[in-house]
């Protein structure tokens, strides 16, 4: 992308409100993730049982748990976690589903037709599923969050990588790039890839909201992140015993998680309208 | 027809294969010995040696493979170890209330989602059609468990009118057991609905503007009917394919839903049976909800035949 295609991209960009909203609200989790590396109100690992369950006060912004925990600390503590196995889920998913995507769309035959089986199996195991059985036999934690998250997402990004390589590939100048005596791998690096980026990026967006919300779920059931690390979906669980009186421990981790994949998802829809109008929803 | 309906079922029945291997390996090749899983680590040499025996471990991997299949195939899915039943009863058991909550979300989130849809399309553009939307994209972002969590602090914690939890039985009666679901199954629902509206507006409006359905509308049609009878039966692939893709979904959500409201379901019993490293119980339940989904997936390949009959003449 150069100079002028970027700045007409943030031209675009401003003028469309998902864009932006979904952008200032990602920027706000991401902030709020990666300041909790180095600042916390209190350290999430510190108890003050004779301060349990306070009410927002001026000393603790959103309250205290059932430990005396610092409630505030630990959703930022919490964002960083969520965003981390996120990332790596989707890193992971990516880096095998898009190689398997363009594959299938250069060799075509028989080659495509495995990948594709291989799509249509893994899409059996929703990322719970496979949770469930690495927590049977390896216990629970993090690793086994981003390994489910991240086979689930393999199938994912190797049937976009395909559809969208496909469509390249019917183009004249792969023909002309082959023509001029350029390899398989040459052609699929320097012509099918920068083609599609766009729908990658995309596609990222909004598997890493999925990502968020199946982060969540594994930590709820207590097959992800582990204790004393603070997670959302954790919190909600612990939350949900003392729900007669400390109602407000059940609904700010939530909200945590809605506004955070809200935000990705406008981000994922306005980038998809601005980055390739074809693809856009329609209106 | 036949041609796609075959090569449709061969992938089936690949795919049911491999699944079962892969299950097989990770949960009885790949962690050395399940009967030191199951018993933990202070168990004595003897205890494990006849739980070995009693599970068959003492066979070769090929022999426990083909023993797990054929015992599947002929409804013996092995005995759970923390219950001392058959895996097969306990299954039988819990579906009982798995598969009501699971078919309730799925009508409610239909009945609720596709009228919706194509209301907003008869509003295009104007206030319902905004306010559908916005209340269908937060819908995606709200996670089931905490929108049932916020379902029990007010319909149960607020005004009392359904418990925070648990099941009363079927035997207790249609209403009572009803009852105890309905807050499962909207939980499970509602942010279902939410996807499929979009899905469904989205596909609606798409066909709209197709010439056929102008030329509906020209004969006479009202504006209604043209909707319904033409764009919307003409949209119905997409969303299909959706309500395929969220049958799955749904049945993980189970597993999640059936938690936050204490149901014995199968998706308790699974979670329990981790907590107890019952791997029988474990492995039987994963290969029945993967072959679930994947032969939910297979339905949903017959319904296109159905609803496009292009489909028919052999080309898939």
């Amino acid at each position: 992308m150069n100079e002028s295609m970027l700045s007409e991209f943030w031209r675009n960009s401003l003028h469309h409100r998902s864009f932006v909203i979904g952008l200032i609200l990602s920027f706000i989790m991401l902030f709020t993730g990666l300041l909790s590396l180095f600042w916390t109100p209190f350290p999430v690992e510190l108890l003050d049982i004779p301060h349990k369950l306070e009410s927002p006060s001026a000393k603790h912004w959103l309250g205290t748990d059932h430990f005396g925990r610092d409630v505030f600390s630990m959703l930022m503590v919490g964002a960083w976690n969520s965003m981390l196995v996120s990332v790596f889920a989707i890193g992971f998913g990516s880096l095998i589903g898009v190689p398997l995507g363009a594959l299938a769309a250069a060799k075509r035959g028989w080659v495509e037709e495995t990948v594709m089986r291989f799509n249509d199996f893994a899409f059996a195991f929703p990322a719970l599923l496979t949770a469930v059985m690495l927590s049977a036999v390896y216990g629970p934690g993090t690793i086994n969050s981003v390994l489910a998250i991240g086979i689930f997402n393999i199938p994912v990004f190797a049937r976009i990588t395909r559809g969208s390589a496909l469509s390249i590939y019917k183009r004249e100048f792969i023909l002309a790039a082959r023509t001029a005596g350029k390899g398989e791998f040459q052609i699929a690096v320097e012509h099918i890839f920068p083609n599609i980026v766009s729908v990658l990026i995309v596609q990222v967006t909004i598997q890493f909201a999925l990502g968020i919300l199946a982060e969540a779920g594994l930590s709820y059931l207590g097959l992800g992140t582990q204790p004393p690390i603070p997670s959302w979906g954790k919190m909600l669980s612990e939350a949900q015993t003392m729900m007669f009186f400390a109602p407000q421990l059940a609904i700010l981790p939530g909200l945590a998680i809605v506004l955070t994949v809200l935000g990705l998802n406008l981000l994922g829809d306005g980038l998809r309208d601005i980055l390739d109008p074809r693809l856009s929803r329609v209106r | 027809m036949s041609i796609f309906l075959a090569k449709r079922f061969f992938a089936l029945v690949i795919t049911l294969l491999v699944a079962s291997l892969v299950i097989f390996f990770l949960m009885e090749i790949l962690p050395g010995d399940p009967a030191s899983i199951i018993l933990g680590v202070g168990a004595q040499e003897d205890t494990l040696a006849a739980l070995r025996t009693e599970m068959g471990l003492n066979n070769s991997a090929p022999e426990r493979y083909f023993r797990w299949i054929s015992g599947i195939l002929s409804g013996d899915f092995g005995r759970s170890y923390t219950y001392d039943i058959p895996v097969s009863t306990l299954i039988l058991e819990r579906l009982s209330l798995s598969l009501p909550l699971a078919l309730l979300a799925i009508s409610l989130s239909t009945l609720l989602a596709i009228p919706i849809g194509v209301l907003a399309v008869a509003n295009h553009k104007r206030i319902a059609d905004t306010g559908i939307m916005g209340l269908a994209q937060l819908g995606v972002a709200v996670p089931n468990f905490w929108f049932a969590i916020l379902l029990i602090l007010f319909f149960s914690v607020k005004l009392g009118w359904f418990s925070a939890g648990g099941f009363a039985g079927w035997e207790m009666g249609l209403a009572a057991a009803l009852k105890s679901l309905t807050l499962p199954a909207i939980s499970l629902a509602l942010p279902q609905a939410a996807i499929l509206a979009r899905v469904t507006r989205s596909a609606v409006l798409e066909t709209v503007r197709e010439d056929f359905v102008r030329t509906a509308r020209a004969k006479g049609l009202s504006r209604n009917a043209a909707l319904w009878k033409h764009a919307f039966r003409n949209a119905l692939i997409p969303v299909v394919t959706i309500l395929g893709l969220q049958l799955s979904f749904l049945l993980a959500g189970t597993i999640i839903i059936e938690n936050v409201f204490y149901l014995p379901g199968l998706g308790r019993l699974l979670f329990q049976a981790i907590a107890q490293r019952d791997l029988v119980v474990v492995k039987n339940i994963v290969i029945l909800l993967a072959a679930t989904v994947v032969i939910i997936n297979f339905l949903v390949d017959m319904c296109y035949v159905a609803i496009d009959p292009r489909l028919r003449g052999g080309r898939a």
